[in-house]
């Protein structure tokens, strides 16, 4: 998303008071006086606009919630965003922030409802990327069909923060009969994965000083709500993950460890995208690894399978879905893949930040 | 020591007086420096290790002990490749 | 990818395993020298499927894990400092110093950036005028070239804000090093396919005739190293100790004259201690006296003497040499783990005792078809 100053005018700028002479974030912003509230007033609020926030309440009364949705469990969850660069291909920091905490509910099967979004902003960030990236998540929220119902915003001094931090918090309902954990898998379940592999993480590593390429690789940032609501509807879902820092490989190994159980898969079966591919080659990564932001990981009872594949196809992020293993009883709380040869080997858990290298 | 990666020479061009060139790995193109392969032309093949070329790859050669491979006969003679 | 796929074939993969299970007639003992070889065949599962006379050995062909624990703290150091960015390839960060490592550096507050390559360091020294930019030059005979270069441009721009922590270390007197050793086991080296690609092969050909050893010059794909491997294997069957070379589509007998040329205008030869094995007498670089100004050692002599402190633990060294298995320290997989490392060859998965715990833990019975 490129940095539009049209963009900003959509919210109503208008006010003489003006937000736009402001150039940048100071102090100010996040003292709670009258220059929190013009932020407020005339960035967040129209971004944003619903019915919750416009309670502008210390807290968000959500008194409807409990009809909207009889007979279900209440999901909640929380996640921050601490991203540079805060626009990278295919994406940004306001998108991930969104889609983010809405993944993490879609995983446990939960239609989200309701955000909440803390913004952490540092002296000197421009007001017009601020104002990009709200923008961008109030197009988010309006595709997901979720609303932000309680926001919070804080000034740091500069230097002590990289620009924006957002932290989102999610609510959302599991219909009853839905019951998706990460200690579901059984022996026989198949092991799906929604789409290519590693996209996110070479795409950000795209942009950095040192490491960069010619050949635009896109993260894929994007709300899997959507594509579990088609699974579920299509067969029995044991386990959900989505498969962002770490890689394929973290999320495996996290579902072996809670489910007691043994994880197989084949390298081969593994969809990728040749530039990712050869990205990873070059620096000397390895793509189970590298980090993704709109793909999930699904381990589906042996006989639901096919039909739960086919509707992952059907949907725009599932197109590239495949079937790659299953879950065993040997080897419990391991993850084992069949190489490009034939051979076997252990996908151990990722040892911390992934790191090219030129040996 | 060794990460060195096969990459396709697409363009060559000068730089502070030093040969480089835009190489191709199957997708992803990145420079490279080209300062030790002087006789290298465009569609060369190259081993690059930390953006530097080393070697231009004998497509010839790894078409023959491809060939060769696929076919000997273990309790032969082996592969030739005898200094 | 071309040159990459064909060399990773299943079929032909089985066929060269099949081969060598045919040839042999007893146990053979090889060292595959490059950490990068050895980071191939563990991921790939190749030594599993080896027939069981051949016990390969992972040699001291990493030179992240040889780095000498002194020129690390050394490293360390110099990051530290706020006049100075700090730039090194990314295998570098996680390798222990004594009592921390870059990484640490780096989230204190130290500016420690990662380079793909040293032409980058260059380019950040010219981007950043008031501060020194050290780059951390290691590795084997394979990154000389490029490493001379950087120090050769940064000469011919006027660079005086840039300056390399040199650390190279060269292969033949690590195999003369491991030959000489009293309880030498190899019978076979696989030489690595990218330092042979720079020196060429005929620096092994008196070692051979020395030890009496074959040396085959092997690649890294699955079918390289089974190549490789089928090779020596001919020569141990036959009693013969040739040089031969696996690699021909990147490696002649001469290799890259005008990458030796630099090398030898910016380097000398010098002795280098190896970390867990000790000085091995000429087996290393340094850079030459006329290029002193470039030397982050001359340039900051107050790192010239660090006390170090090795963990009592580790057996780096005699995994390094091949003499113990990673699996038969006591400390591998509970007190030294990839998340806490202890010696550097649990840093980076080239590292043999990190290859073993990322990828070797679990062994399944394979089936030989």
């Amino acid at each position: 998303m490129k940095t539009n100053k049209d963009n900003l005018n959509l919210l109503g700028w208008t006010c003489p008071r003006p937000l736009q002479n402001y150039p940048t974030i100071v102090m100010g912003h996040g003292a709670g006086g009258l220059m929190m509230a013009d932020l407020i007033e005339h960035l967040f609020a129209p971004a944003f606009d619903n019915e919750w926030l416009a309670q502008m309440g210390d807290a968000t009364v959500l008194d409807n919630v409990f009809l909207d949705i009889p007979n279900s469990s209440l999901a909640f969850t929380t996640d921050s965003f601490v991203v540079t660069p805060l626009f990278f291909p295919g994406g940004n920091i306001g998108e991930l922030a969104v889609y983010g905490t809405v993944n993490d509910l879609a995983m446990r099967g939960a239609k989200p409802l309701y955000l909440s979004a803390g913004f952490i902003l540092e002296e000197g960030l421009p007001m017009e990327t601020l104002g990009n990236i709200v923008v961008a998540m109030a197009q988010a929220c309006k595709k997901v069909g979720v609303k932000i119902a309680a926001g919070d915003t804080k000034v740091v001094q500069k230097g002590h923060g990289d620009g924006i931090y957002i932290n989102t918090s999610g609510l959302g309902s599991i219909p009853t009969g839905v019951d998706i954990g990460p200690g579901n898998a059984r022996p026989g379940d198949a092991l799906l994965v929604s789409g290519t592999m590693g996209d996110h993480g070479i795409a950000i590593m795209s942009v950095r000083e040192g490491l960069t390429f010619q050949t635009e690789i896109q993260s894929d940032t994007a709300p899997l709500n959507g594509l579990v609501e088609a699974m579920v509807a299509a067969g029995k879902i044991h386990c959900l993950r989505d498969a962002t820092r770490g890689g394929l490989a973290a999320v495996l190994n996290e579902l072996a460890g809670s489910s007691k159980v043994g994880i197989e898969f084949d390298e081969r079966k593994v969809p990728l995208r040749p530039e990712v591919n050869a990205a990873c080659e070059m620096l000397g990564l390895d793509p189970l690894y590298v980090a993704n932001e709109g793909k999930l990981v699904a381990l589906v009872p042996g006989e639901a399978a096919e039909q739960v594949l086919a509707a992952m196809h059907q949907h725009e992020y599932g197109k590239d879905a495949a079937i790659i293993g299953r879950v065993v009883t040997q080897h419990p709380g391991l993850v084992t893949a069949k190489t490009s040869i034939g051979g076997m080997r252990v996908v151990d858990v990722p040892a911390g930040e992934l790191l090219p290298r030129i040996c | 020591m060794c990460l060195g990666i096969p990459a396709k020479v697409i363009e060559l061009y000068k730089t502070n007086g030093l040969k480089m060139a835009k190489v191709d790995f199957g997708g992803v193109v990145k420079e490279a420096c080209m300062e030790y392969l002087p006789e290298v032309k465009l569609g060369d093949y190259t081993i690059i290790h930390v953006g530097f070329g080393l070697s231009i790859l004998d497509e010839q050669e790894a078409m023959e002990t491809m060939e060769l491979l696929k076919q000997i006969d273990a309790l032969g003679d082996g592969i030739p490749g005898i200094s | 990818m071309k040159f990459i796929d064909e060399y990773r074939d299943a079929d032909l993969t089985h066929k060269l395993l099949a081969d060598i299970q045919k040839t042999v007639t007893r146990p053979w003992t090889l060292m595959e020298v490059c950490g990068g070889q050895t980071h191939s065949i563990i991921k790939s599962g190749l030594d599993q499927m080896l027939p069981p006379e051949i016990n390969l050995i992972h040699g001291p062909g990493c030179p992240v894990c040889v780095t000498p624990l002194e020129l690390v703290d050394k490293a360390i150091a110099l990051a530290s400092r706020p006049d100075v960015i700090f730039t090194s390839y990314g295998d570098m960060l996680r390798v222990p110093g004594s009592r921390r490592d870059l990484f640490d550096v780096k989230a204190a507050g130290g500016d420690v950036r990662i380079v793909y390559s040293p032409l980058d360091a260059l380019k950040i020294a010219q981007n950043n005028p008031q501060k020194t930019v050290i780059f951390f030059a290691i590795g084997f005979e394979t990154t000389a070239p490029a490493n001379a270069m950087a120090v050769l441009q940064a000469r011919a721009q006027n660079l005086s804000n840039f300056a390399v922590l040199v650390s190279h270390v060269t292969v033949p007197a690590a195999i003369i090093a491991l030959m000489d050793s009293p309880d030498v086991l190899v019978g076979g080296f696989l030489a690595a396919g990218h330092v042979c690609t720079v020196m060429g092969f005929w620096e092994y050909e008196p070692l051979a005739k020395k030890y009496h050893i074959p040396i085959v010059v092997t690649g890294f794909e699955p079918v390289d190293i089974a190549h490789g491997i089928l090779d020596c294997v001919h020569e141990l069957e036959a009693g013969t100790y040739h040089v031969r070379n696996a690699y021909a589509r990147s490696v002649t007998r001469e290799g890259n004259r005008s990458a030796q040329t630099v090398i030898r205008k910016v380097f000398e030869m010098t002795d280098r201690a190896w970390r867990g094995i000790g000085i091995i007498p000429m087996s290393g670089y340094r850079l030459r006296d006329e290029f002193a100004a470039f030397d982050a050692e001359q340039r900051f002599p107050e790192v010239q003497s660090i006390e170090t402190l090795e963990s009592p633990l580790c057996i780096s060294g005699l995994v390094l040499q091949g003499r113990k298995k990673p699996s038969e320290c006591p400390a591998f997989g509970k007190e030294c783990t990839p998340q806490m490392p202890l010696g550097a060859t649990m840093v980076s998965s080239e590292g043999a005792c990190a290859a073993y715990y990322r990828y070797g833990r679990y062994q399944p019975t394979y089936e030989n078809k």
